[in-house]
This record gives C-alpha cells, structure tokens and sequence, in this order.
C-alpha cells in the first residue's frame, strides 16, 4: 500500500524527463538517420532509458555461448528489464520453429554435460532442446591404442541416469532464440542481423568534453552517452552500451579491439567431424587414443554417430578428400585393430581389484570388460576439417566488456569440454551483472566484471591445462611412457574414488579435477 | 607482519574514507601531495555538524546553500560548461574503480546489499526486482563523490545527496549526469542542521562513515532523526572504538603505512555499537539491525558479518512520537 502511493509522485517526476530526452533535437536525428525502419520509434517514451540506439548490454556474437548470456539474463528477474541487444549476421538467428527430427544430424555437435543441462533447465531451453533431435548417453569408454589399459565409465558410478547428451549445436542455438522469443515476446527487436565494424571504448578523451565541444553548446546526450561503448556496425547503424560481451569466438574482434592479449599455441594437430551411421543405435561415448591423436564416436541418435577425429594437417587432408568407402573403412580401423590388440582383463588387472576395492565403494563399471564399438557403415555427413590450438586470454574482462567463450579460451576438444566452459561463463557471468544490479551498480564497471574473471578463469585455465597433458601424453610413442599410460588408465578403472572424482569433473558438476 | 595486517588495515581506511569524500590516498601514497588533503578530510566532518572545528576553505561560494533548487535532471545545465570539463576529468580518478578507491568501490556492494535488504524489509518492498526503492525518498547524508547515492536511484531511490564540500558536489553532479538512471539525483553542498532547519523529511536517512567525524555525535543523530520521516529508517555506518580498530585504523594506517594523513580518525571520537544504540535511541530511532564488515584477502571481497569489532553498519527505525512524548 506504502509502495503504491509513493509511487505515483515519483511516475508523474519522471515524465517530464522522459519528454525533455524525445525532444531533444540530435537524439531524433541520430534516430532517423541510424535506426533501421525496424525499430518501433512509438515505444522509446515509455522508459527514460528506451532510446533506440543506446543497450544495456550489447552481446556480439549470437552463438551458441552469446544467446546463452542472452537467455540467462532475460530469465533472471533482477536482469530481465535490461535492454540487451545481439549482433550477429548468421541467417541461421531468423529461425522461429523445431528443426525436424528426421533427417541427417548436422556434424557441428557438442557434447553437453549435466551441469550443462541443469544451466539449460534455468534458463528454460532445456524443453525445447528435447523437443529436437539429442541423444544421452550412460556409458563411455575410454581406452589405448597399445592395448595396455581401458577405462569404462558409467554414469551409475555416481549414482546419475547419464554422463552427458549428444545435441547438435544448431538444436542448442534455436532452443535458446526459441526460449528468448517466449521471454521477450519479439525477439526482431534484440537481434540486429549486421556485423561489428569498430568499437570506441570509453577513454579520457571521449569522458572529459572538450573545451570546443563545450563551448559548441554541450547536450546532455553526449555527456550521458560519454562512458558508454560505441558500437558502428556494418549497415551503418551506430549503438551505445554500458556493456559489450564478446561472444565473438577464437578470432574475437571484441577481444582484439580492446587489446586484450592472449597466451597459447597451435597443436600439430587438426580435427576431422562428420556423421557415420551404424547398423544398430549406438549408446555409448567411445574414445580410443591413437599416436596421431583421439578418435572419439558419439552417438547422435537413431543409428547415426558423431566422429570428432584428431590427425595431423596432412592427414586430415587426406581424410577429407579420400572416397567415402576408404574413409568409413579408416574409420574402423581406427576404432578397432589397426593399431595393436584390444585391452583385456588379465591378472594385474585382477590384483588391481582386489587392491583398490577397499578404497571406498567399488564403481559397477569397474567389473565391465572391455567392449569393441559399433562398427560404422557408411559417412552421412560433409567431412569437415579444423585446426585446433589451445588459447587463452590474459583477461577476460576489461572496463565495459567481458568475454566469453571461445573469445576467452579455446581448448583441446578431445573430451568435448570447450562449450560447457563457455556456457559456464554465460552462467557466471549473468550472476554477475544480477548481483550487480541488485546493488544498484554500474555493470560495466571493472570491478564488477573482475567477479566474473575471478570464477571462471581458474577453473576454465585448469581444464585447459588437464587437456594439454593429454594431448602432450599421447602425441609421443615410447615404450616406457606407454606403460605409465596404461597404468594411469588401470589406476582409473579400477580406483573408484579417484574414478568417481574423474566423472564428477567431466560432468561439470566438480570445479577441480581432484580432491574436489 | 606488517604484510599480515595489511588487509584489515585496508578494511579500516576504507570506511573511514568510505564516500571517498576526503580525499585520501589509499594503496598508493604517492599519488598526491598529501598536506593537499588534510583540509578535506577536516572539511569531510564540517560535512555533518555545524559544530566542527572551523574548515579551513569554507565552500559556501557555491549555488546558495540550503536552498535546494528545483531542478531534477536538469542539474546539469546549470552549471558552467568549463567547470564541467575541468571537474568530469577529477570525476573519473574519483570513480575510476582501478585507481586510488578502488578497495573503496570493492567495498561499497556489501554495504549496499545491507541497505538494499534492510530497506526491503522495512518498506515491504520486493527483493527480486530491480528496483526495489522506486518511490522511495532517500538522503545521503556526507555523499561525497557520490559513490553511494547512484547506486540508491539505479535501485529506484529518488536520491538527494549532499555534502558540505563544494567540490565533492560538482564532482557527484558531473559523474551521475553520465548516467540517465542516475541522472535525477539532487546534489546540494550544505550540511544536515540546514536541511532539518528546512524542515526537509525523507522516508530514509542514509549516513555512512560520517559520524567518526562530527564534533557531536548525539546532535548530528538528533539531526537524521529530524530529516527522517515518522515510521522512516536511518542507516548508519562507522567504525568501532575498539583495540583492534585502533590498531589498524589509527596506529597502522596513519602512523606506519601513511595511508591516511596523521589525524583522519580520533580514537575518542569513535563510536563503539553501544553508544551508537543508545545515541540513536534517545533521538527517537530504534536500532533493528547491525550488521560488521569483514575482508577476506583472499578473494579480495568484503562481507557482512556478526563480527562488529571493527567497521559496522545499524539501521533503525524513527519512532512515531516524539522525544519529549517518550521521556
């Protein structure tokens, strides 16, 4: 009752305000002149804030990381009131409906965890994700070309239904533009279908008027939007944010444009995926560690698998442009024999056992023998080839911007981890900018945002840096480092708590790989 | 050992600079001459009580003081252009939260998660949306830079911050016209005897880190008693008289880091939670709740704690008779 009569004096305070700013002069014309036929001009008096070309937060980048920020805010109460745009020029950001089930799964998928998952359940993507094509998976087999050791996991031995789920990545993205779309009604208005040409981040020059501009008649327009981000996109269109998130990828033109180095290196190595199908459905995560590299199978549903295949540049030419039969027949080879003989129980194996399973309670999988994949019967998809580094940003936010995902690291991708981390920045940073303004702050302002840096960096950089030992372990073949390596995949499979802490970190659900 | 107390020191030089409204030098000594800001931060307690030692420069040049113009959101064109220019450039050391205040701007979220949730509670407001203080009149009692009072009207607050140091004034002024959501706050350089004088009332009477600084505790809370309105609330922040807030305040701080000018803080003139209850009780404000900050150098963040030994805040609410009724 309180709230409601005070409240009146302070709505009726405001409308002079709000007309003093639709009047000005240079707002109009900045308006008729950048704004496309688009924008609903009639709306903009509603709110002090409304005018067209100034953003709460502007996101670049409307991927499957960038609409995660997007949906995370507008499912937030303390965030959903802010003006947030996306800048992506990706046609695939028109679609409004379910992709259809039927058909060949895209090759571009992303093995998502449950952590993963239980991001999408909050944001209320995850409906839509399982009203399109995704497929969980409660095993995995991890094993050595040597046949020396294997490892199973099962997402019994921590007491889950599943490990993880197969989606493709543009199921994932039109689940979260479907979810934006319910929360904002019209999401035409959020979405600004161009590309970033420059940034101007807010400096002294632009924040302290200068004498001639002052003295030129100084409007108000310019002071407000002084320490805002100006963004000049390719149609011509210049915008204003209090935030830029760079959700740009590996390449970040955000990152770049606010000079933000990075640390990391090429691998020798570059990754070939394409879609097989099998006779029958697969329901396992397979990943076999060969000299040149992993070669994971991942079950996309129906009788269709995903193939992520690590090898060196040369060879991933030959593997792209080879005839589909001597592929398929490659790929076999590769998940079966074609290196050394299949790991098997023996006796170690059984004092192995029989040592370890007082240690805590032994995992189920544990007594589950070695198994062969399914073989593959025919490639379905286009091969695609990509070089793969390892990249790291020294910061991953900067005064007004914060960068997320590929923009901020790039990883190995042998254990599907990249995207998780980068919804987990989304997730993390959305906190953030709520925490912030449950506060009443400036979300742009650096020590704000430097939250956000503290969360993710170390987890994100020891992921990272676990990947990298396992590349850097299987790229070399020496005798007595294979044997360590099978004694590593013996010590997994058969010490349940140390296998129970391995599973828990895939899944996303323990920051740190150990003693978590 | 020095490097061990190092974080509750900072801890204790933050509140006592808290508004950032003196101006003085924090992690980097350095930077400014410091005999340059010993008149602020003696300025910083004429900012409260007209009984204060006299200032050396008065401000009262400034637009006629106590006289609250009607502008709102307008503040900006009234003022002279260059001055804009010359005070927005000081405006963003000020609020440049890397810089000098930057354990300062660390400092202020938990403060303000205190107010927002005690204000909440108190005006039975919604703590989920986002701006939970719409409609409500709010007082920053020593605003300084006005580090808190943008943060109060982004919460929805119509915020009026005033301070008795001119410059602090512009600053604030320059730095929230920066902002659309912050733009509507009234700054004024006056003191709070003024306002009461004016019979101004507001349904909440913030004062943080002021109180340490005034020559009359009891007559500066008998002040924001009379600013506040009848069933209102007051918040105020201060740190403790306590042996562990002076070693680190006053010992460490001014005498072996040089953080702070020789003389910030009195150990007499501190207030210890007791007598904070008791002064506010006998002007009319019945303390609810008090809350201590902690650092954890860890992470590098303040947090609320029971821990009261050190920085504090109260919150109270202003009783509906008056003094004289109640004895």
């Amino acid at each position: 009752m309180l709230s409601r009569g005070r409240c009146f004096p302070a709505a009726s305070r405001i409308r002079p305000l709000v007309r003093a700013f639709c009047d000005a002069p240079p707002l109009l014309q900045d308006a008729a002149a950048g704004a496309p036929s688009s924008q609903d001009h009639t709306e903009k008096g509603d709110d002090v804030k409304a005018r067209p070309d100034e953003l709460d937060i502007a996101i670049v980048g409307g991927g499957m990381v960038g609409l995660a920020v997007a949906c995370a805010l507008s499912n937030m109460p303390l965030t959903k009131h802010l003006r947030v745009g996306i800048i992506d020029s990706n046609p695939a950001l028109k679609s409004r409906n379910y992709l259809k089930k039927d058909g060949v799964p895209d090759s571009r998928v992303s093995t998502i965890t449950p952590a993963t998952i239980s991001f999408f359940r909050d944001i209320g993507a995850w409906d839509h994700v399982q009203q399109q094509r995704h497929a969980f998976f409660g095993k995995m087999q991890v094993w050595d070309y040597t046949g020396l050791g294997y490892t199973r996991y099962s997402a019994r031995d921590v007491g889950k239904e599943y490990l993880g789920c197969v989606v493709e990545n543009k199921v994932l993205c039109n689940s979260l533009l479907l979810r934006l779309q319910e929360e904002n009604g019209d999401i035409e208005k959020m979405i600004y279908p161009t590309r970033l040409i420059s940034l101007a981040l807010p400096s002294k020059s632009r924040q302290a008027p200068t004498r001639e501009a002052i003295s030129s008649g100084y409007p108000p327009e310019e002071l407000n939007r002084s320490n805002l981000v100006k963004l000049e996109l390719s149609d011509g269109q210049t915008l204003y944010s209090k935030l830029v998130v760079g959700a740009d990828g590996s390449k970040s033109n955000v990152r770049q444009t606010a000079g933000i180095k990075t640390t990391g290196w090429n691998y020798p190595q570059s990754a070939i995926i394409c879609t097989v199908e099998h006779i029958t459905e697969n329901d396992c995560a397979w990943q076999r560690f060969l000299p040149s590299g992993p070669i994971a199978l991942l079950p996309i549903g129906d009788n269709y698998s995903n193939i992520v295949w690590t090898m060196s540049p040369e060879e991933s030419l030959r593997h792209k442009s080879m005839s589909p039969e001597d592929f398929v027949k490659s790929v076999n080879n590769a998940l079966d024999f074609g290196y050394g003989p299949h790991p098997h129980s023996g006796n170690l194996d059984y004092y192995m056992e029989k040592l370890f399973s007082d240690i805590g309670s032994t995992a189920t999988s544990t007594k589950e023998c070695f198994e062969v994949p399914p073989k593959a019967i025919g490639v379905v998809s286009e091969r695609m080839a990509f070089p793969l580094s390892l990249k790291h940003s020294h910061d991953y936010v900067s005064k007004r911007i914060a960068l997320v995902g590929d923009a901020a690291h790039t990883v190995h991708p042998l254990a599907g981890q990249g995207v998780n981390l980068g919804f987990g920045d989304a997730a993390a940073l959305a906190k953030v900018i709520a925490d912030g303004v449950s506060v009443g702050a400036d979300f742009g302002d650096i020590s704000m945002l430097k939250r956000y840096e503290n969360d993710r960096k170390a987890a994100n950089v020891a992921m990272a840096a676990l990947l990298d030992g396992f590349q850097k372990m299987y790229s070399v073949d020496f005798g007595p480092l294979n044997v360590l390596r099978a004694a590593a995949f013996h010590g997994a499979q058969y010490i349940s708590p140390l296998k129970k802490n391995i599973i828990s970190y895939a899944m996303g659900d323990a920051k740190w790989p150990l003693f978590s | 050992m020095l490097r061990r107390v190092a974080p509750s020191l900072r801890r204790a030089i933050l509140t006592s600079s808290a508004h950032g409204r003196a101006g003085a030098q924090l992690t980097e000594p350095g930077l400014s001459p410091r005999h340059a800001l010993l008149p602020q931060w003696r300025l910083c307690s004429s900012a409260a009580s007209t009984n204060s030692p006299p200032p050396p420069p008065p401000p009262p040049s400034s637009p006629p003081q106590g006289t609250p113009r009607p502008a709102g959101g307008s503040t900006v064109s009234s003022l002279n252009p260059a001055e804009v220019a010359k005070f927005a450039a000081i405006a963003e050391t000020w609020w440049d939260s890397e810089g000098p205040f930057k354990p300062l701007h660390l400092m202020n979220p938990t403060r303000l998660s205190f107010i927002r949730s005690t204000l909440c509670r108190h005006f039975r407001r919604d703590p989920n949306s986002s701006k939970p203080l719409e409609g409500l009149k709010v007082i920053d009692v020593g605003c300084g830079g006005g580090i808190l009072s943008e943060p109060l009207a982004r919460m929805g607050a119509t915020v009026t911050g005033i301070d008795a140091v001119d410059k602090n004034i512009k600053i604030a002024r320059v730095h929230a016209a920066s902002d659309p959501s912050t733009a509507s706050i009234e700054y004024f350089c006056t003191t709070a005897e003024d306002l009461v004088k004016e019979n101004k009332q507001f349904d909440a009477v913030i004062s943080l880190e002021v109180i340490e600084h005034v020559a009359n505790p009891s007559g500066f809370c008998e002040s924001l008693s009379a600013l506040t309105v009848p069933n209102g609330a007051t918040v105020i922040s201060t740190i403790n008289r306590s042996m562990r807030a002076y070693a680190t305040a006053i010992v460490a701080a001014e005498y072996i880091l040089n953080w702070l000018p020789k003389g910030t803080h009195q150990w007499s003139k501190l207030v210890t939670p007791e007598e904070l209850v008791l002064i506010l009780e006998r002007a009319s404000i019945s303390v609810q709740e008090m809350a201590g900050f902690v650092y954890n150098p860890l992470r590098g963040e303040w947090s609320l704690s029971d821990d009261l030994t050190v920085n504090y805040i109260a919150y109270g609410m202003k009783k509906v008779e008056t003094p004289s009724e109640s004895n």
